[in-house]
C-alpha cells in the first residue's frame, strides 16, 4: 500500500509541473473577413502552430538562440525576434516568457489562402535575468496581432506584434 | 467687465499684438468702473489681462487633465502610456541613487544605467518595434515596474501586396484578388484603419478602381478580368506608396468552333475557321484541336496544334463518315461526308 501511494505521489509530482506550464487556450468563434471559407482543419492547424510558436519564442529568448525560431517564424517576425536575441546577448540579458492563457480569434483569411490573421488576448509571465540573476518576474496581459503564412508542412508566424488592448 | 460678457467694440484697430478698443456706449455703461465716458480702453490681445490669466489657468488645468492618462505613475517611474515607434521619449524615475532600467519586450530589449530622480531620455529610433513593453527599475532607493505600448508610426512606408493569379482567362468575374497589408518604416503593421486604393488597368480597357479601408492592418479586394487579352497593371496605393503587379489576361475557351472540309484525292482536308474565344480574342497557337472521324464502327482521331490561329488535318475520305471537331471541353460542328 505504501509502495502504491509512493508511486502515485511520484507520478503526481512528475506531472504537476507539466500541467502548470500548460496554458489555457480559448478559441473564439471565427469572424473571418474575406471571401475564402476557413475549414476546421485549417483553423485547428493554425492555432496548433501558433501555440507552438510561443514555445519556440520562449525557448529562443531564454537561451538566446535565434536558430530555435526557424521552425515557426519567418519574415519580419523572425528578423525582429532575432534582433531581440542579439540585443539580449549583447547586454547579458535573457528573458523567460511563460504563456498562461490565450484567447484567440481568427479575423482574416486572405482570398488566395496565403495568410491568416488572428488576434490573441494573451496572459504571460516574463522573467528578466541579467547575467543569469533574476531581476523580476511580471505577469503581463497583452493583445497580439499575428499573421501566419503556410510553409511546407506548417503555418509560420510572419507578423507578431503587441498592441494596446 | 466680466470675462463672460465681452462687448462688441464699435471699432477695432489691430496693431500687431494689441488692440485699441473704442468702446461703444453700451460697453462703458456696463463697465463704468473701468472706463469713463470717452475714455480710450487699451488692452493687449483679444482679451483683457485678467481674463487671459483665467484662460491660462483654465488651459493648464485642461492640459493636465488630458496629460494624466498619457503618463502613468508606476512605482518609482512615470511612464508614457504609448510611444509612437521610432519617436523619442523619456521616463522619469523618482528616488535617489543609481539604478538599472530594463525595457523588455519580444520585439526589443533596452538596458540603461539611470540616476534616480532624473529623467532618462531615449532618442528617436531607440525603440522602433511596435509591441507591449515592460519597464523595470532595479537598484537604488526606488524600484518599480510598469508597462507601455509602442504603436506603429502613422506614415505607411511599405505595402505587402499579393495579387493572384498572375495569369487568367479574360472576362472572369471576381477572378483577380489582391490582398494588402500596410507597414510603417520599421516593418510594424499599421493597425489603424487606412484607406487602400486598388486599381486594375489594361491598355484596351477602362480601369477598375476600388478603395478599401484596412482592418487590423490588411485589406483585400476582387476584380474582374478584362474582356480583351493582354497584360494588366494591378496597383495598390496608400498615400504616396504604391505597389504594382502584372496580371496576364489570356483568351478564354474557344467559342463557336467551326471546321470546313474539302476533298483531296483519297482524303478529306479539314480546316477550322480562326479559333477565337467568346470575346473575339484569338486562342493562342499551340492549343490542341482534335478531329474525330467515325465510320462503320471504327474511330480515327487526329490531334493538331493551332498554327496561325487555325488547325488543319487530313483524314481518310469514307463516304458516310461522321467527322467532328473539339478543343478542350468545347465541341465544334459535325460534318457527314459523302452520301447520306
Amino acid at each position: 500500500m505504501t509502495k502504491f501511494l509512493l508511486v502515485v505521489c511520484t507520478v503526481f509530482a512528475a506531472t504537476f509541473p507539466l500541467r502548470a506550464d500548460q496554458s489555457a487556450v480559448r478559441v473564439e468563434p471565427t469572424n473571418v473577413q474575406g471571401p475564402r471559407p476557413l475549414v476546421k482543419q485549417t483553423e485547428t492547424a493554425v492555432i496548433r502552430d501558433y501555440l507552438q510558436a510561443w514555445q519556440s519564442v520562449s525557448a529562443a529568448l531564454e537561451q538566446n538562440r535565434a536558430d530555435l525560431l526557424d521552425r515557426d517564424f519567418v519574415g519580419a517576425a523572425k528578423d525582429k525576434l532575432t534582433d531581440t536575441i542579439q540585443e539580449q546577448a549583447g547586454l547579458g540579458l535573457s528573458t523567460r516568457y511563460q504563456d498562461r492563457s490565450h484567447d484567440i480569434q481568427i479575423v482574416y483569411y486572405s482570398p488566395e489562402g496565403l495568410s491568416i490573421q488572428l488576434i490573441d488576448n494573451v496572459e504571460y509571465d516574463v522573467e528578466i535575468l541579467d547575467h543569469d540573476k533574476i531581476q523580476t518576474t511580471q505577469r503581463v496581459r497583452a493583445r497580439y496581432i499575428v499573421i501566419l503564412t503556410p510553409a511546407e508542412v506548417r503555418w509560420r508566424v510572419r507578423v507578431f506584434q503587441g498592441q494596446p488592448e | 467687465m466680466g470675462c463672460g460678457s465681452v462687448h462688441r467694440p464699435r471699432a477695432v484697430v489691430r496693431v500687431v499684438d494689441f488692440v485699441y478698443y473704442f468702446p461703444s456706449p453700451g460697453h462703458c455703461k456696463a463697465s463704468q468702473h473701468q472706463c469713463a465716458r470717452g475714455q480710450r480702453y487699451i488692452q493687449f490681445g483679444r482679451f483683457p489681462m485678467k481674463c487671459r490669466f483665467r484662460l491660462l489657468l483654465g488651459g493648464l488645468v485642461f492640459a493636465t487633465m488630458h496629460l494624466a492618462p498619457a503618463f502613468a505613475q508606476s512605482g518609482g517611474m512615470s511612464l508614457p502610456k504609448t510611444v509612437e515607434a521610432g519617436n523619442a521619449f523619456s521616463i522619469q524615475a523618482t528616488g535617489s541613487g543609481k539604478a538599472v532600467l530594463y525595457i523588455v519586450g519580444p520585439g526589443q530589449v533596452l538596458k540603461r544605467d539611470v540616476q534616480l530622480g532624473e529623467t532618462t531620455f531615449f532618442a528617436a529610433g531607440d525603440l522602433h518595434n511596435a509591441g507591449h513593453y515592460l519597464a523595470v527599475l532595479v537598484g537604488g532607493s526606488s524600484t518599480g515596474n510598469g508597462a507601455f505600448d509602442v504603436v506603429p508610426a502613422k506614415n505607411p512606408a511599405n505595402l505587402s501586396f499579393l495579387a493572384k493569379p498572375s495569369r487568367l482567362s479574360v472576362s472572369l468575374h471576381d477572378g483577380i484578388s489582391g490582398a494588402v497589408c500596410v507597414f510603417d518604416p520599421y516593418q510594424n503593421l499599421i493597425t489603424a484603419p487606412t484607406p487602400v486604393s486598388f486599381q486594375l488597368s489594361g491598355l484596351s480597357t477602362a480601369a477598375q478602381t476600388r478603395t478599401v479601408a484596412t482592418r487590423n492592418g490588411c485589406a483585400w479586394t476582387e476584380m474582374d478580368s478584362a474582356a480583351k487579352e493582354g497584360a494588366a497593371q494591378f496597383v495598390a496605393r496608400v498615400g504616396s506608396i504604391s505597389s504594382t503587379r502584372v496580371i496576364q489576361q489570356v483568351p478564354g475557351d474557344p467559342c463557336g468552333l467551326r471546321m470546313s472540309a474539302r476533298p483531296s484525292g483519297q482524303k478529306i482536308e479539314l480546316e477550322t475557321d480562326p479559333v477565337r474565344d467568346c470575346g473575339g480574342n484569338a486562342v493562342p497557337d499551340g492549343t490542341v484541336v482534335t478531329f474525330t472521324e467515325l465510320y462503320d464502327g471504327s474511330q480515327t482521331t487526329v490531334d493538331v496544334p493551332l498554327k496561325r490561329g487555325v488547325a488543319r488535318a487530313e483524314m481518310p475520305a469514307y463516304s458516310g463518315a461522321r467527322i467532328s471537331v473539339a478543343t478542350g471541353v468545347v465541341m465544334g460542328n459535325e460534318i457527314r461526308w459523302g452520301k447520306q
